[in-house]
């Protein structure tokens, strides 16, 4: 570990250098503005000094140019940060299409990282160098944070909902990744090393004791939970067929219990699929009762990322024959190796 | 400045050695009942100014805990639980019960009626009321902290406060919901008193700058107040009825909960500086003998600044994920509040320009007051920057930035008001010499503390670790020898200003030579009714002219 003194973090994302530059504009503004004002502060403090007990000076009632003067630079200067910030900020949350998904939770005091491939990891992240990533993160529990310095991106993990971040590796190496957010006794080591990897190491490592892809596994759930009972994407379904709806613009019926108008559609991203299964009323598909059960507590956030990803992957005629056996479920593995750890 | 005639034997009652004084408000009546049944604003300043300093003490206590903790990096010195304990204790006992009742509830009680010219706030039963409600806030508060103590850290993010800490969670919410009740009523009595109270002549723009921050900040307690009770009110439903609002078990929304507690809490923040910012306005037309520079436009920034603060609560959110669009109005409100800040800053110092400065401690408070509060305004900036603000949200940077402002703003300021107007409060000077020289001692104590703290921000270290990385060390032990060093800068006045109170020289009614009510017409201390006779006002304050030595010109 080198233990020299700096000021900026490592730069090991395509975003830090963008990020770094726009801090040095802004410290290098503020430091003048600041400098000038502790000149001014003590030379006139010398200049201005009472000398003698019947020292009265001529008051002074305004200068209007002055005044002008010291409203509009500094609404400048404020306008140029404001636009540049918001600049880098757009890189920070629009994520390239053709990112890699990762997926987090966040829980008390750990950081559980899936990868598509069905790579687990906790309090590691392993991603290839040059290649931007998308990670999709939530929280089992309360709000945590996740961070990484080195790439200069920050992220809640909040319960209850999907939010992500990106970034690209520009070299490989290992880097800190803290949690930011206060989330109980062990907050200070919730933390965790990125691992950026060349690509030709990545895939080796990747496909190293890769033992199921997540969609496999999410598609042993979808049977083991019973989806498939109504889901059965036959002409006797009780339920509608969930064949390629990732991304369309489904029709439906109802909203949080009340009617919506004819044509409503909604977008059926991740955040909708998390939705249908644990809150299954909040939005009905058209054209069909909404006896779906909650799935509230009997899927954790990780075997619902492992649902989503199936339901994600499912193409045109895949849903499966509804009496096919499942082995053991992954999620007991899982639930059993856990308590090992804590 | 006011029509008022003296008897030559007040003015000079620094020369006549303990002959027989006018009773005044300190000494005319000695019994513990009637300081606890008083309904003398001046008195009820008093008490506040007692408690607060008690709640100080407390809450550097625990400051001190963390940062003794921190100067290694493993969490050797104190358990991860009590380390976070001590954190959420510091910042609850510094923020709700000793900034947000510092320099209102003190300096407002104390000043506000003399320096309107009345002889009391407008209803003197509610004050007394409003003490109370704080003391037993605070003291349910400190039942908490004694009984096991909470460790969610001061902004009680949900759902941790609400469903997932084991600890007194909701007790110390009953506290904050009485302080909160002591607030709103302490705002009520103090907007009613600056409408209906002020004496003849005393026009809205002859008012002092001090009277117009206090009343901004008076709207905002009465206004904002109420959102961080219903917020503590549902959040204590939840933790004890188990009622989904918050967490999202139970079909809350965790991010509802930071929407309504930065309602508040941003305008909060205004709260404690806003009343700063008019003391020093004070101080330095005092010291400089100048008129204000720009009086109407400090005025009105006063307000604006108000009323911008509650519109830029989400700045604190944009990590949240909340939507980006919303990131960058909020972004963009918050730049816009950012810059009537600023121009308060170069009318002080163009206030100084051709002025006739003096430097005794209050002005040196002062001074150093401007220093630290563009330090800390400036470094908001860099929060409000989106592009940064993703990196440095939740790091020690945003601890550094906010302590510039709360301490090297707001308590400088409660020090430059506590020094400013020590003579009239107890009738006696300290000495300029300690008083110089513990300003100093806080000074550097202050930057050796938070000034490493911007750059363990920006390398990553986030805010509430127990434990940090071992090359953090250097920076943080340099904040914890700074915060030694400020410690000691904290305990001098405490020495000084007692020996003042009991043995200090007599201060006569001007010593600073100041122009508004507070020091022309009254006595140092002032009598239990502030003036013999209601004063007169004919003209803007700031109007600095030779005199004789006590004596009101007009
Ligand atoms: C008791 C039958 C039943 C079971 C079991 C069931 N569902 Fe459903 N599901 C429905 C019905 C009916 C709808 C349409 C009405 C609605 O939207 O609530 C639906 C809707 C959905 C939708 C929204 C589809 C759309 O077109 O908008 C998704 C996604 C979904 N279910 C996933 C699942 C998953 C995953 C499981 C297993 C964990 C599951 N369902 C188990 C009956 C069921
Ligand atoms: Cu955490
Ligand atoms: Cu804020």
């Amino acid at each position: 570990m080198n233990n020299e003194f700096r000021f900026f973090p490592e730069q090991a994302s395509t975003l830090a250098p963008e990020v770094d530059a726009l801090t040095l504009f802004v410290v290098a503004t503020t430091v003048g503005v600041t400098l000038l004002v502790f000149f001014l502060l003590l030379l006139f403090a010398v200049l201005f000094r009472r000398r003698s007990d019947d020292h009265y000076p001529k008051p002074i009632h305004g200068n209007v140019p002055l005044e002008i003067i010291w409203c509009v630079i500094p609404t400048v200067i404020c306008v140029v940060m404001f636009v540049w910030g918001v600049k880098v900020y757009s890189n920070i949350v629009v994520a390239p299409v053709d990112s890699m998904d990762i997926y987090v939770v966040g829980r008390q005091w750990m950081w559980k990282i899936q990868h598509p491939s069905g790579q687990r990891e906790i309090n590691a992240l392993h991603v290839p160098v040059g290649r931007p990533v998308k990670l999709t993160i939530t929280s089992e529990d309360v709000i945590h944070s996740f961070f990484v310095p080195a790439f200069r991106v920050k992220q809640d993990a909040v319960p209850g909902r999907y939010t992500s971040m990106w970034f690209q590796a520009t070299k490989p190496g290992v880097y800190q990744i803290y949690c930011a957010e206060y989330c109980g006794t062990e907050h200070s080591r919730m933390i965790g090393k990125v691992t950026v990897m060349e690509e030709g190491d990545f895939q080796k490592w990747l496909s190293e004791g890769a033992e199921n892809g997540q969609a496999l596994q999410g598609r042993k759930l979808f049977t083991k939970l019973q989806c498939i009972t109504c889901h059965s994407g036959n002409a006797q379904a009780k339920a509608p067929n969930l064949e390629g709806i990732y991304r369309k613009h489904i029709p439906i019926s109802h909203q949080s219990g009340v009617k919506t108008p004819e044509g409503t559609k909604i977008f059926a991203d991740d955040s909708y699929l998390r939705e249908s299964i644990l809150y299954p009323n909040a939005k009905v598909a058209a054209g069909w009762e909404s006896i779906m059960p909650t799935y509230q507590g009997l899927a954790t956030e990780e075997e619902l990322l492992q649902v989503i990803a199936y339901i994600r992957s499912l193409q045109q005629g895949q849903t499966p024959p509804r009496l096919e056996t499942t082995p053991t479920p992954a999620s007991i593995q899982e639930k059993s190796s856990q308590k090992g750890e804590k | 400045m006011s029509q008022l005639e003296l008897k030559s034997g007040v003015t000079h009652a620094e020369q006549a050695h303990e002959v027989h004084e006018k009773p005044n408000y300190l000494n005319h009546d000695h019994s513990v009942m009637s300081w606890l049944y008083t309904l003398d604003h001046k008195r009820i300043g008093i008490l506040y100014l007692v408690s607060i300093t008690a709640m100080f003490i407390l809450g550097g206590i625990m400051a001190a805990l963390v940062r003794v903790e921190l100067s290694t990096p493993k969490g050797d010195f104190l358990t991860a639980d009590t380390y976070n304990k001590s954190f959420t204790a510091h910042g609850v006992i510094m923020l709700f019960f000793f900034l947000i009742p510092s320099i209102p509830a003190v300096m407002g009680n104390f000043a506000l009626p003399l320096m309107i010219g009345a002889r009391d706030v407008a209803f003197p039963r509610l004050n007394l009321l409003s003490y109370y409600l704080y003391a037993l806030g605070a003291g349910i508060g400190m039942v908490a902290l004694l009984y096991g103590g909470v460790d969610t850290g001061w902004t009680f993010y949900t759902p941790y406060s609400s469903t997932y800490s084991n600890s007194y969670v909701t007790v110390m919410a009953v506290g904050l919901f009485c302080i909160g009740f002591s607030s709103i009523l302490t705002g009520l009595n103090f907007v009613v008193t600056v409408h209906r109270m002020r004496c003849p002549g005393l026009t809205w723009f002859r008012l002092p700058l001090f009277i117009w921050a206090i009343y901004a900040t008076s709207v905002v307690q009465l206004l904002g107040t109420p959102v961080i009770a219903i917020t503590l009110a549902l959040l204590g439903v939840e933790r004890t009825l188990g009622v989904g609002i918050f967490d999202p078990r139970l079909g809350g929304d965790p991010v509802l909960f930071q929407h309504m507690f930065w309602f508040y809490s941003h305008p909060a923040v205004y709260i404690m500086i806003l009343p700063s910012l008019g003391l020093i306005s004070e101080v330095i037309a005092t010291f400089s003998r100048k008129n204000v520079f720009g009086y109407k436009i400090i005025a009105l920034s006063s307000v604006t600044i108000a009323v911008f603060g509650f519109i830029v609560w989400a700045h604190h959110m944009f990590t949240t994920g909340i939507s980006p669009y919303a990131a960058m109005v909020f972004s963009f409100l918050t730049f816009s509040v950012a810059i009537p800040s600023g121009i308060k800053v170069f009318t002080w110092l163009a206030t100084m320009y051709k002025g006739a400065i003096s430097f005794e401690t209050p002005m040196i408070y002062g001074i150093a007051f401007i220093g630290l509060f563009t330090i800390g305004g400036v470094t908001g900036l860099y929060l409000s920057t989106l592009g940064m603000d993703i990196h440095l949200h939740d790091t020690y940077f945003v601890v550094a930035h906010f302590h510039y402002i709360m301490v090297g703003g707001a308590i400088l300021g409660f020090m430059a008001g506590l020094h400013f107007w020590w003579p009239k409060i107890t009738g006696r000077m300290y000495s300029d010499f300690w008083g110089k020289l513990g300003a100093g001692i806080i000074f550097i104590g202050f930057n050796f503390t938070f000034f490493p703290q911007f750059i363990l921000g920006y390398l990553g270290m986030p805010r509430r670790y127990h434990e940090y990385p071992e090359e953090l060390q250097l920076l943080n032990v340099m904040s914890s020898a700074g915060a030694t060093i400020l410690a000691i800068g904290y305990t001098l006045p405490l020495i000084y200003l007692t020996h003042s109170f009991f043995w200090g020289e007599k201060a006569g009614k001007n010593p600073w030579g100041a122009t508004t009510l507070d020091w022309t017409a009254t006595d140092s201390p002032p009598s239990p009714h502030n003036f013999d006779q209601i004063p007169v006002v004919t003209e803007e304050p700031y109007h600095f002219e030779r005199k004789e030595a006590g004596v009101v010109s007009h």
